[in-house]
Order: structure tokens, then sequence, then C-alpha cells
């Protein structure tokens, strides 16, 4: 019962308190208009370069964009902490840390989602592109799966935190990572070779993959190795990170670097 | 004479300390190259010669919009969580004095970001971009550089009262890539767009570079990136004075 309070309850409050940008002055230009302009960006790149459909970078920009919430909000479960002096606070709680990790990623996931769902619908509609109404809601599936993923990642990210400061500068580099191998851009078997098998062992690849041959008209069923994939780089990635926390929360305590600003 | 020794003294000194923090070094070097890197690889699928160099001086440049944008608009900002905007409003010096040295260093920032990008797309695409007036490309790229930090030093002044200010120096970033011919051609744009885009020096400033490096007159766009850059440059100085009335008479100066 108290794991379940940890979860739900602890999760959200921290949500709340760490993730600064639910200000409606950060939340929207960061999180709405920003994804909106990387697909225009993008999209018209590869109208300049005479590649792939205006679908193709919707779809792709707009799963991949939930790297930003996702990376940033999961380092920000320790960073943040410890900016406000209370990391050590936290951690000094008996409280299950799966608990209280987990339940702080649950708010991450569904921000993520938010921001690529309104990034497709909003980057589809200013581009003139369609898609069939009945792969809406398998859409809808893919792009949950991706932001579970890609928070699992955000995970291993908010571990690193802990040994880190630059935590900001750790997620823009995940982030950019992901925007060149996830095949957000360049179909993955256009990539070289050793780009192309990087690419197979990230977040977001297989669930940009699978929403685009969704979106071109395969069933559910027809893409569920690709969503399979996805969802157990995910759990993955988290498990690896909780792993990981809980080792450099043991090394924090340690050498006394648990607070170091 | 005091005043170049202010201007050069506070450009030395910030460009010294912007260029020794890690989190400006990644955002202004590796940042840009992630997006070079996705151009080089998508415009390298294309048939169309000589596109890869277009995309490798675009690329190249566009690093000196960011590291502006991105630095600016939170620069007032910084300098009152430093607890040093007080002192710098106090001094007998006039604000955008102050100012312009720093946001000139920012965009100076840029040019490690083109070194860098142009040395990726050599090293690991084989782009080699050929540059056929030397001395007219260097002044390009130079005036460039001044009239983006002109642009930043209004942006400074303008979203000074916009507590994150830092979002929306963020959000600019992507447009000005889009707009300012980096990357994607003017003509695929709307016209209405065209005249957004001509409004912004690093139109002008990406136009001279191109065409200095073919080996075309640049000067026609060198000055019209100068007289873009300085337009920006007087508005912001008026800008400045009033934000500063307005923010003594309102004893909000230190207000984070």
């Amino acid at each position: 019962m108290t794991s379940l309070r940890i979860f739900f309850v602890g999760g959200l409050i921290s949500f709340r308190a760490l993730f600064n940008w639910l200000s409606p002055w950060i939340y929207v230009p960061s999180l709405l208009v920003a994804p909106i302009v990387q697909i225009l960006l993008f999209a018209y790149m590869g109208r300049a370069a005479g590649q792939e459909s205006d679908a193709f970078y919707v779809i792709g920009n707009a799963v991949q964009y939930s790297a930003i919430p996702c990376l940033f909000a999961m380092a920000n479960t320790v960073a943040g902490e410890r900016w406000t002096q209370t990391l050590g606070i936290v951690l000094v709680t008996p409280a299950n840390r799966v608990a209280l990790f987990l339940g702080r990623s649950l708010p991450v996931v569904v921000n993520g989602f938010i921001v690529s769902m309104f990034s497709l619908v909003v980057g589809g509609l200013l581009l003139g592109v369609r898609f069939p109404a009945a792969s809406w809601l398998p859409l809808a599936l893919i792009v949950g799966i991706a932001a579970v993923s890609c928070t699992g990642l955000g995970l291993a990210n908010a571990a690193l935190g802990l040994r880190v400061r630059e935590t900001a500068v750790m997620s823009n580099v995940l982030f950019g990572l992901l925007l060149i191998f996830s095949g957000a851009n360049i179909p993955v078997d256009a990539l070289p070779g050793w780009m192309e098998s990087v690419s197979r062992w990230l977040p977001l690849t297989h669930a940009i993959e699978a929403a685009r041959e969704v979106a071109a008209g395969a069933t559910l069923a027809a893409v569920s190795g690709l969503i399979g994939r996805e969802l157990m780089l995910g759990v993955v990635y988290g498990a690896a990170g909780l792993v990981a926390l809980r080792l450099l929360e043991a090394e924090g305590r340690r050498r006394a670097t648990l607070e170091i600003q | 004479m005091r005043v170049l020794r202010l201007v050069a003294v506070s450009y030395w000194l910030h460009l010294k300390m912007i260029a020794v923090s890690v989190f400006e070094g990644v955002f202004q070097v590796i940042w840009p190259i992630y997006f070079a890197t996705v151009a080089f690889l998508l415009y390298g699928r294309s048939d169309e010669p000589g596109v890869l160099v277009y995309a490798g001086l675009g690329a190249a440049v566009m690093g000196i919009w960011s590291v502006v944008t991105t630095t600016a608009s939170g620069l007032l900002q910084r300098e009152r969580w430093l607890g040093t905007l007080e002192l710098l409003v106090a001094s007998p010096t006039r604000f955008a004095l102050v100012l312009v040295p720093i946001t000139t260093a920012m965009a100076s920032l840029g040019l490690f970001s083109l070194v860098s990008t142009l040395l990726w797309a050599w090293l690991l695409f084989g782009i080699t971009v050929p540059v056929a007036s030397p001395l007219a490309f260097v002044v390009s790229i130079l005036v460039s550089v001044f009239s983006v930090a002109l642009l930043g030093f209004l942006l400074s002044v303008a979203v000074v009262r916009y507590r994150t200010a830092w979002a929306m120096g963020n959000l600019l970033e992507y447009p000005g890539w889009l707009l300012c011919g980096f990357l994607v051609p003017l003509t695929l744009f709307p016209s209405w767009v065209s005249w957004i885009s001509y409004a912004l020096p690093p139109t002008w400033g990406m136009q001279a570079i191109r065409a200095s490096a073919h080996g075309e007159s640049p000067w026609l766009d060198v000055v019209m990136c100068l007289l873009v850059g300085l337009v920006y440059g007087v508005v912001g100085a008026l800008l400045s004075e009033t934000v500063l009335r307005s923010a003594r008479r309102h004893a909000t100066l230190s207000l984070t």
C-alpha cells in the first residue's frame, strides 16, 4: 500500500514540483511549438533534397520529439532534487526505490505521449498530411509505447544524474543521438551499416517504423514485432536505469557526493 | 578611446567566460553538428550535384544563429542571477555598450561551431567547401557575426520582462534555421515567408557567404546584412533605455 502511494501520489507531486516546464510560458514554446517547427524544418529539407514524403517527417519527428520531455523530466527527478537540496532527504527514506522512481516515470510517459500526439496532429494539419481514420488508434498506441520506451532511457539518464552535474547537456546529447540514429529523418536502412546496427538498439527506432507502416495502412498485428521490440528495449533501458540508480546511490553515499551542485 | 577600451575588454572577458562553460560548449559546437549530420545524410541521398556543398556551408553557419538565440535571450536573467545586473545598470556607461560586446562574444563562439562543422563535414562525409574569394568569405562571416550579435542584443532587452526568456530563445533556433536559407532554399517557401526571411540579418549573411564561396560578388548582401543588423541594434538601444527606466521606476530590476 505504501509503495502504491509512493508510486502514484509521490510520482505526481514530484512531477509537478520538479518538471518546471509545466509553466505555460515554457511548456507552450518548448513542448508544443518547437516540435512543430522541427517537423517543418525537416519536411522542407526533405522537399529540397527530393527525399521522402511529408508524412515521413511528420511521423518521425513527432515521435522522436517525445525524447525532450521524457529525457529532461527524468533527469530532473535527480538533478531537480539536488538543486532544491532535497535529494539527500529523498534518498535517506526507506521508500521502495522501484516504486519511487517508476512513480516518477508515469507522469513523464503521459506528458511524452501528449507532446507527440499534439505534434502528429498539428504537424500533419500544417503540411496537409492526412492519416486514415482507422490508423489513429493504433498510432496513439504506438506513440504511447514510444513514450514508455524513451522514459526507460530517461531512467538511465536520471541515474547518470547522480554522477554528472550537467544533466541538461546529457539529455541534449541523447536527444541528438536519437535524432540521427532513430530513423526520424533518414530511413534506418539508408543509414551506413554500423549506424543501422546502433539504431536497432535504441528506443524510438522501432516505434517510428511501426507508426509509418500503420499510417500507410498496415494493421496493428502486422507491426506487432516492431512494437514488441520497442517495448522490450524500454523495459531493458528502464531496468538498467533502476539498477544504475541503486548502484550510483550507494556510490554517492560512500563518497558523500550526492548533493554536490 | 574609453568606449573602445570598454567594448574590447568586455568582449574579451565574456568570450573567455562563455568559452570555458561545458554547457555553452556543447550547445554551441556539438548541438549544430547533430543537425548538420542529419542534413548531410539527408542531402547525401540526393542526386543533385553540389547539394552537399550547399548543405555543408549552411550547416556551418547555422551555429552562429543558434548560439545567439539560445543564450542572448537569457542574458539579462543570467546577470540578474549572478547579482551583477544592478552593477551594470548603475555604471555610467550606456547600457547598450555593456550588452553589445556580450552578445558579440556569444556570436563569436558560433565561429567555433562553423569551423568544427566544416571539419566534421570534411572528415566524416568528405565534403570540401571550395572558397573562391577567401577575403570576401571572411568579411561576410565577420559581418554576419556582428549583425547576428546586434539582433541578439535586441532580443536580450526585448524579453527582459519575460522571466522564462530562455524558452523563447530556444524556440527561435529552429525557425531561424528554417527561414534564413541555411539548409532550405528560400524559393521553396510562399512569398510572404520571404519577407520574414529578408528581415533577418543571417539571410543576407548566408547569401553573402555563399556568393563569396562561389566567386560571385557578395558586397550588396554584406551591406544589407550590416544595415539590417544596425537597425536591430538601434531599436535595441532605444528599447534598452525604456526598459531600464521602467525597471528602475517599478523597482523590478533584481526580481528573479
